[in-house]
């Protein structure tokens, strides 16, 4: 077993993208992701990876996604408003379909906001802010050891799946120092590069799509000759004005995640066998709201809780199966109220769902987080 | 040497630019450079913007990488940073590389990448139909300056040079066989290179500013192109409109993916 550590969030997720194979990092300073970029710029060389600090957090996304086309595993990692800067270029890796990964330490907005306090105010920029019809995949740790995880994850997903994937970090989970127990080596599970299964003389087109719906695009430099655009390609990868194509090409990008939806939502259930009231979180949030939980309970309160460690796609099952069988969800957040609108969304009007929204830089504690359930305690027996 | 004609995708042409566009001319020095170099084929990567000129990586048989707007320089430099063994040349325009990707372009020279930079200069933006750039010289018209542009140029190469670039030249698409020889040196050049093409637009720029059909453009360029050693010997006033043409400006300096092959090596590591 390895021997415990005292490691903070960012460094856990640094960590766990290095161990699923990350060997290149391009970025630009900001609070609170910089610990991403400085233990990126000391260990790579080490690795034989490669470093390099960019003139703007545009070209910090810009230089990621050109290094994963020449076959390495690549990260950047930033914060609010280096991540709206970011966000042409994660569509150009969403229709592209390149490999990438973004670590976003989410601090408080909009623009240069309360820097750097606490916020979960990029939840819905992270689904949709870049241009256009795209599938995201978002993942939010919510202690230090998942950080590492995630870290791994994230990596895993974006080469399997061919997408940008966002780590949605807050400035909680990614400055907090843990003790932590990594896992062995040998028990992190790499997802390898996808590689042409056939050559350009049988046939071979860089988009085909795979039984999985993912195309196994050639890295640079092997021979294949290929060619990569952010217009609307058909599977040879050059450019088509076709209406069907179009369709079909959007769609696909949309169903390549969708068919695996089940298995990329990852969540934890506490106390949920008798639970009437639910609390749902994520991230630094649901620290508090854990033990805001537990308070309640000593209270006799029926009251459960669902952790979300996937943000996008967002769980529809899991809210819908939760809402036919409590009175009330609670959606505690560190924003003006945003995962909430899905939650509704998904309820279906099944259930009452309350938003806890808190935006003043202040992160939730855990009494506020069990008056709000006491009150909605007395507010459903009504 | 191979014909030049073999590193084009031929199911991929004809082009989609209009008649008399300089940018096939430039174009062709390029694959006559990449021949005469005898280039791997699959071992070059051609990175583009956004613009008419940029098209142009569609139509060259190598790894091709059509970027978005301005920001060819910083995926190139992902690009070669990722795999060094590449030979990783830049296709970009007058707006392209100037104005939204001005930031990348000055910190691409001041790294010294090993990147070779075609910048297409047609003094407007083509493929929006006409406005003015920051390659547009004072006082021509565009659809954003229909009296006259009051924003002043900046000088590409003096930018570059400034910036940092090893290699600097500029040609036109009216000397089309020397422009083939300053990309050939460019490419040798370890490290950022800049070739500036002049090439004429005769439909959003040439028409507005009654230059005249492309014939006319190129002659003019023609006139206006002047050898650096014999543009160096004439006065402001001979200068006029004349411009320098050539190997503007040669540079030894350490190259990025050289230099950090020795951090990999000072931190102990092994490049992978």
């Amino acid at each position: 077993m390895k021997e415990a550590r005292l490691m903070q969030g960012n460094e856990a997720c640094t960590e766990g993208a290095i161990a699923a194979g990350v060997r290149f990092f391009g970025g630009y300073p900001i609070t609170p992701s910089t610990e991403v970029a400085e233990i990126m710029a000391e260990t790579l060389p080490k690795l034989g990876g490669t470093f390099i600090q960019m003139e703007d957090e545009i070209a910090g996304m810009a230089v990621v996604i050109g290094a994963s086309l020449a076959g390495k595993k690549a990260l950047t990692a930033t914060s609010g408003p280096g991540f709206s800067l970011k966000q042409e270029l994660i569509g150009y890796a969403c229709i592209a379909e390149i490999p990438v990964v973004i670590v976003n330490v989410q601090r408080v907005g909009p623009a240069t906001g309360q820097p750097t306090s606490p916020s979960q105010g990029d939840v819905m920029q992270a689904r949709w802010g870049t241009h256009g019809d795209h599938p995201m995949i978002a993942l939010s740790p919510w202690t230090v050891r998942e950080s590492f995880d995630i870290g791994v994850m994230a990596v895993n997903y974006a080469e399997r799946f061919r997408t940008p994937v966002i780590i949605l970090l807050d400035e909680v989970v990614g400055h907090m120092r843990e003790r932590v127990v990594l896992p062995e080596d040998e028990d992190i599970e790499i997802y390898p590069r996808r590689a042409p299964a056939s050559t350009i003389a049988e046939g071979y087109k860089p988009y085909t799509p795979m039984a999985d719906l993912v195309p196994n695009v050639a890295d640079f430099g092997t021979g294949n000759r290929i060619h990569v655009t952010g217009l609307v390609h058909d599977e040879t990868g050059f450019p088509t004005g076709s209406a069907q194509v179009t369709e079909d090409t959007i769609k696909r990008l949309h169903e390549k995640i969708t068919r695996v939806q089940d298995e990329i939502t990852h969540y934890d259930e506490f106390f949920m066998e008798d639970a009437e009231l639910v609390v749902f979180a994520y991230g630094g949030t649901a620290r508090t709201a854990y033990v805001g939980v537990e308070q309640a309970r000593k209270k006799g309160i029926k009251v459960g809780m669902i952790r979300m460690m996937t943000i996008w796609p967002f769980a529809d099952k899991v809210v819908e199966a939760v809402a036919k069988k409590v009175k009330a969800i609670l959606v505690p957040e560190m924003n003006y109220g945003q995962l909430v609108l899905e939650v509704e969304r998904a309820s279906h009007g099944l259930t009452k769902v309350v938003s806890l929204p808190k935006y003043n830089t202040m992160i939730f504690t855990p009494n506020e987080i069990c008056s709000a359930i006491e009150n909605l305690a007395v507010e459903v027996a009504k | 040497m191979r014909d030049y004609e073999e590193y084009f995708r031929n199911n991929r042409l004809p082009h989609i630019w209009c008649p008399g566009c300089g940018n096939g001319i430039v174009m062709k020095a390029l694959a006559k450079a990449i021949a005469k170099l005898d280039l791997d084929q699959d071992k070059t990567v051609i990175v583009s913007g956004i613009g008419c000129s940029s098209r142009a990586s569609g139509y060259m048989d190598f790894d091709t990488l059509h970027t978005a707007h301005g920001r060819a320089i910083p995926f190139a430099t992902g690009v070669k940073l990722a795999n060094p063994e590449l030979n990783v040349i830049v296709i970009t325009g007058d707006g392209d590389c100037t104005a939204i990707g001005g930031n990348h372009f000055i910190h691409g020279a001041r790294r010294n990448v090993d990147l070779t930079v075609i910048l297409f200069n047609n003094n407007i933006y083509g493929m929006t139909g006409g406005q003015a750039s920051p390659l547009t010289p004072v006082d021509k018209k565009a659809t954003t300056a229909p009296f006259g542009t009051v924003d002043r140029p900046f000088d590409p190469c003096e930018l570059a040079k400034a910036a940092g670039a090893t290699y600097i030249a500029r040609g036109t698409a009216f000397h089309a066989n020397p422009l083939v020889d300053l990309m050939v040196k460019g490419i040798q050049n370890k490290g950022f290179s800049l070739v500036e093409a002049i090439t004429q637009c005769p439909i959003a720029y040439g028409r507005k500013n009654k230059l005249g059909d492309a014939p006319n453009m190129l002659k003019l360029m023609g006139e206006n192109g002047v050898a650096i050693d014999a543009y160096n010997k004439l006065t402001d006033e001979q200068r006029g409109e004349k411009f320098p043409i050539g190997v503007l400006y040669q540079k030894e300096a350490p190259e990025y993916t050289a230099q950090y092959a020795k951090v990999i090596e000072r931190a102990g590591g092994t490049r992978k």
